[in-house]
């Protein structure tokens, strides 16, 4: 097949992804310089943000689920379930992701 | 130890980062292959994921980025796009002003390469005493940068043929994310933080659908993180 645009088309595409891309990695960092004290609720900002982005991972990883229709949601619910259950019992997390995964490529490749 | 020499705290470093990329090494294996075959599949071979991959390092961005190269050139679509599926990285980068702190030359490849994988593992995994902070955040971060690179090359190159049946091996993703906000809300103060980015993030995505799910998301968590400072600060 041959690419829909043009070579200097594509290129172009790509620089605009990365300056996208690059604006939202580094603005943060520009905003607040390191040899200046960000303001106090940024910093507060940035002790709670990562549990929350965790939260956001968690369910962005599982947003197109659907509920409604093929398996219900239920490998990925089994799935999670039996990684989170793991993690919280035995605290080893490559034991509970390699888990988490093997159980879940079972239960889309065999069972449903 | 005060006069350990720069490749011995390098290699240290790699130890102690290595295994906490396995999870990542997994997904991104899957991943990355299958960008690169549906790249192939649109006639943009191996060059082409190579440079996508290695200047943005973005992969759900990526992803959306095949449908900006297969329909009319319209960079200004391609810019806000990118901010917008992207936009989820300045809380990253909030999050990370304090770790990323004093670590130099280092510090600019961190923050080029801080992917959704990367941010989770350098925000939640604390070095190991002993351990030299800037290269154990760089390993990670340079080690999640070539499974990435790599697994989208051998995509391209391979075309779609893979010897046994991967399906769901992308859960390990699903799975790192899921350890690493059990091990986060393990922490007390961190409970009402992780459960409030979990329902607002659950709103979200039932409100806007799961194509438009992250603005949205990010606007409520950051509402109710800023609403409830008080009670989280005390």
């Amino acid at each position: 097949m041959t690419p829909f645009l043009t070579p200097g088309q594509t290129l172009c595409v790509v620089l605009m992804v990365m300056l996208g891309t690059l604006c939202t990695r580094f603005l943060p960092f520009l905003l607040f310089p390191e040899n200046r004290e960000a303001p106090a609720v940024v910093l507060y900002l940035g002790r709670v943000l990562p549990p929350a982005m965790m939260g956001l991972l968690v369910v962005y990883c599982l947003r197109s689920v659907d509920l409604t229709a093929g398996s219900h949601g239920l490998p990925e619910f089994l799935a999670v379930a039996v990684t989170a259950a793991l993690q919280l019992w035995r605290r080893n997390s490559l034991l509970s992701i390699a888990a988490g995964t093997a159980l879940y490529m079972l239960l889309v490749q065999v069972v449903f | 130890m005060a006069h350990e020499s720069r490749p011995s705290a390098a290699l240290g470093a790699l130890r102690a980062a290595f295994p906490h990329t396995l999870p990542v090494l997994t997904g991104f294996a899957v991943l990355g292959l299958a960008y690169g075959v549906l790249m192939a599949s649109k006639g943009y071979g191996p060059g082409w994921s190579f440079l996508m991959s290695a200047l943005c390092f973005c992969g759900s961005m990526q992803f959306a980025a095949i449908a900006l190269l297969t329909t009319a050139f319209d960079p200004v679509q391609a810019l806000l796009l990118s901010l917008m599926v992207n936009a989820r990285h300045l809380f990253y980068g909030v999050s990370m002003l304090e770790k990323y702190k004093g670590l130099g030359k280092k510090r600019v490849f961190l923050i080029f390469a801080l992917c959704d994988e990367t941010f989770s593992l350098t925000s939640s995994v604390v070095p190991p005493p002993g351990t030299d902070r800037g290269w154990f955040y760089l390993w990670i971060s340079l080690l999640d940068y070539l499974y990435w690179v790599a697994a989208s090359v051998l995509g391209g190159i391979l075309g779609g043929v893979l010897p046994f049946d991967t399906t769901g091996l992308d859960f390990a993703l699903t799975a790192l994310f899921v350890v690493l906000f059990i091990e986060q809300i393990r922490r007390r103060e961190n409970l009402t933080p992780g459960l409030l980015g979990l329902a607002c993030t659950g709103v979200a995505l039932f409100a806007a659908g799961p194509d438009n799910l992250v603005i949205p998301a990010m606007i409520l968590t950051l509402g109710c993180l800023l609403l409830g400072r008080r009670r989280l600060e005390a």
